[in-house]
């Protein structure tokens, strides 16, 4: 926001009125943002509405059976939406210990030097596009890594996608925690360093507590992260709905089952292209919850020091 | 201002403390953050050896100048290497006016009140918001309702909507950037306030804007659920020649060669995601040249 007081726009002259239309243009612009999320909400809610027309919201919501091409067919969504949170859970328990083990070590301990190495592969790490995490899961850590240590490890199995999954949210997590810390006052750090604290008890008694809310909406949003994520899941885990607690197993998530329908020959109009809309507005609803209340969280338990 | 409400970098040689912690329970601490760090660098270096090894080999000449085929050995990643192109220069040209347009707008014309607090609050949920939702949002309006169809078309569109938060918060901190007195100083002269933006402070936020502009096209290349939803091809033997050409791009192509069967079709995705990962490394390399070679310092 302009911290200057309002230009007058210089009345009915020609350069008023120009003012006046650039000024406009420049609106339109940023107007577009609200019409991405109007265009969101309503493509996604017209065909959902159409969905629930011909299948049962009950059965949606709490059946296990997900064949929407079978005759008869079945739309529980419990398969989807179990594999999307197994994976998340996964990748959340990596993620989660190792981004703020990072954090903490950039934030309090580390030296120049090392901040100078571990930040850009950090950065790195974020850039990377997630389809090759996904050739890293499927052609190497299942193969190499998970098969030979874990006995009755699948092809396409949840756990790799889940680790990876993880590991491409941990770079999330560390910076966004880091940012967390740092914004911490020195003043908390030196009062504690004056009465003859340790560094280790300032990073764990001190800091990470007073920085605790910016930390669980890193978290948050990190999870909101992974249960949006796509290519890592599909390419992993496979296309295939499969409901169980079994991380050896492969199972089709909310995001690989859309794919699997956009890359077929369903005809569009049909039932069963309309359950991409369904799941789109499943999943654009847990992300936003998700995020919302990451935003809500930073906001309401952040301390302030001034 | 006291030096406690400055950036929070502790580097106090006593505020240290004077000796090092010498209990075991130290020790573990330290050990385990390290850990942490230890395997954040393996994963990164797991994941490139992995890659290039099986990737370096296969990237011939032949490999980048050959359309896709059924046969790994015959197999090039030409064609979705043109629609990548393609779907650059698209959302380039796209995204470009309407995010500096917006950021423009937002930090130089409006002022604070409901309706910039709705955009601003937009803006940052638009940010969350995951790509393959993107991808039905493309499908749905670019796709159908606008009859564009599978083209570069709608999957620059759609992809321009996707990047369009990054670059609108790139360009917002670059203009944050230009100091008030520049402004002020174009005020004092009788400017109006699209004088000042057009003549200053757009030319002098202009590095930092590019930069944004370059990362934010760095993570629409990459991005592949949005294309396969809106119905890009994934197996492509022909080089799209117009926008409104069904296309493929190097992501989709990787994602295809990946799910073959035959194992020598992963040795063609390795070279296609090495490619891809050039590909980005030069874009970031510019965007750094650019950020150091014209950025000002006030």
């Amino acid at each position: 926001m302009s911290t200057l007081p309002p230009r007058p726009l210089a009345g009915g002259t020609v350069r008023g009125v120009r003012e006046r239309i650039i000024k406009w243009l420049l609106a339109g612009c940023a107007i577009v943002s609200i019409a991405t999320t109007i265009g969101i909400i309503a493509s996604l809610a017209f065909e959902t509405v159409d969905f629930f027309r011909e299948a049962s919201i009950v059965e949606f919501f709490t059946g296990t059976n997900w064949a929407p091409t079978y005759k008869p067919p079945g739309f529980g969504v419990l398969p989807l939406v179990g594999a999307t949170l197994l994976i998340t859970l996964i990748g959340a328990l990596v993620a989660t210990p190792v981004g703020l083990g990072i954090a903490i070590y950039l934030s309090e301990f580390a030296k120049r030097r090392v901040r100078k190495i571990v930040k850009p592969v950090l950065e790195v790490l974020a850039g990377i596009p997630t389809i090759v995490f996904g050739y890293f899961a499927l052609r190497f850590l299942t193969p190499e890594v998970l098969q030979p240590l874990i006995p009755g490890t699948q092809i396409f199995n949840a756990l790799s996608a889940g680790l990876v999954v993880g590991a491409m949210i941990v770079p999330q997590i560390a910076s966004v925690s880091e940012d967390a810390m740092r914004a911490v006052p020195r003043s908390l750090r030196e009062g504690a360093f004056a009465v003859g604290s340790t560094r280790r008890r300032v990073a764990t008694r001190i800091v990470f507590p007073a920085a605790l809310s910016g930390i669980a909406a890193a978290v948050i949003l990190g999870l909101s992260r992974a249960i949006g994520e796509t290519m890592i899941v599909t390419v992993a885990s496979g296309l295939g709905a499969n409901l169980s607690i079994d991380p050896r197993e492969g199972m089709a998530t909310i995001t690989a089952y859309i794919v699997q329908v956009s890359l077929g020959d369903t005809p569009t109009g049909s039932i069963a292209f309309r359950t991409i809309f369904a799941l789109g507005t499943t999943l654009f609803a847990m992300t936003l919850g998700l995020n919302i209340l990451s935003h809500r969280i930073a906001k309401r338990f952040r301390e302030r020091y001034e | 201002m006291s030096a406690t409400q400055q950036s929070v970098r502790v580097h106090l040689p006593l505020a240290r403390g004077r000796k090092a912690e010498r209990s075991l329970r130290a020790l573990l601490f330290h050990v385990a953050l390290l850990l942490c760090l230890a395997i954040g660098i393996l994963t990164l270096a797991t994941l490139l050896i992995d890659v290039m090894t099986d990737g370096v080999p296969r990237l011939t000449k032949e490999f980048v100048t050959s359309l896709d085929s059924r046969f790994p050995a015959k197999a090039g990643i030409l064609s979705s290497l043109i629609g990548t192109l393609w779907l650059m220069f698209l959302v380039a040209v796209i995204s470009f006016p309407l995010g500096v347009g917006a950021a423009v707008y937002l930090e130089e014309f409006s002022q604070r009140n409901r309706f910039s607090s709705l955009i601003e609050v937009n803006i940052s949920n638009l940010a969350g918001v995951p790509s393959i939702v993107y991808g039905l949002l493309g499908l749905a309006v670019f796709v159908r309702f606008m009859q564009l169809g599978r083209s570069v078309l709608a999957g620059a569109l759609t992809l321009s909507l996707l990047i369009l938060p990054v670059i609108i918060v790139a360009g917002r901190e670059a203009l944050r950037a230009v100091p008030p007195s520049i402004r002020e100083g174009a005020y004092a002269v009788g400017a109006t306030t699209w004088q000042t933006v057009r003549h200053q402070t757009l030319p002098a936020a202009l590095p930092g804007i590019l930069t944004g502009v370059i990362l934010g096209l760095s993570r629409a290349i990459g991005e592949t659920a949005p294309l396969i939803t809106i119905g890009a091809l994934t197996y492509l033997n022909f080089v799209p020649n117009t926008p409104m050409d069904r296309f493929s791009a190097m992501p989709l192509q990787i994602y295809n060669w990946v799910s073959r069967p035959q194992p020598e079709f992963a040795k063609v995705a390795a070279a296609g995601i090495v490619l891809l990962l050039l590909v980005l490394l030069a874009m970031n390399a510019i965007a750094i040249y650019l950020r150091n070679r014209f950025e000002q310092r006030w």
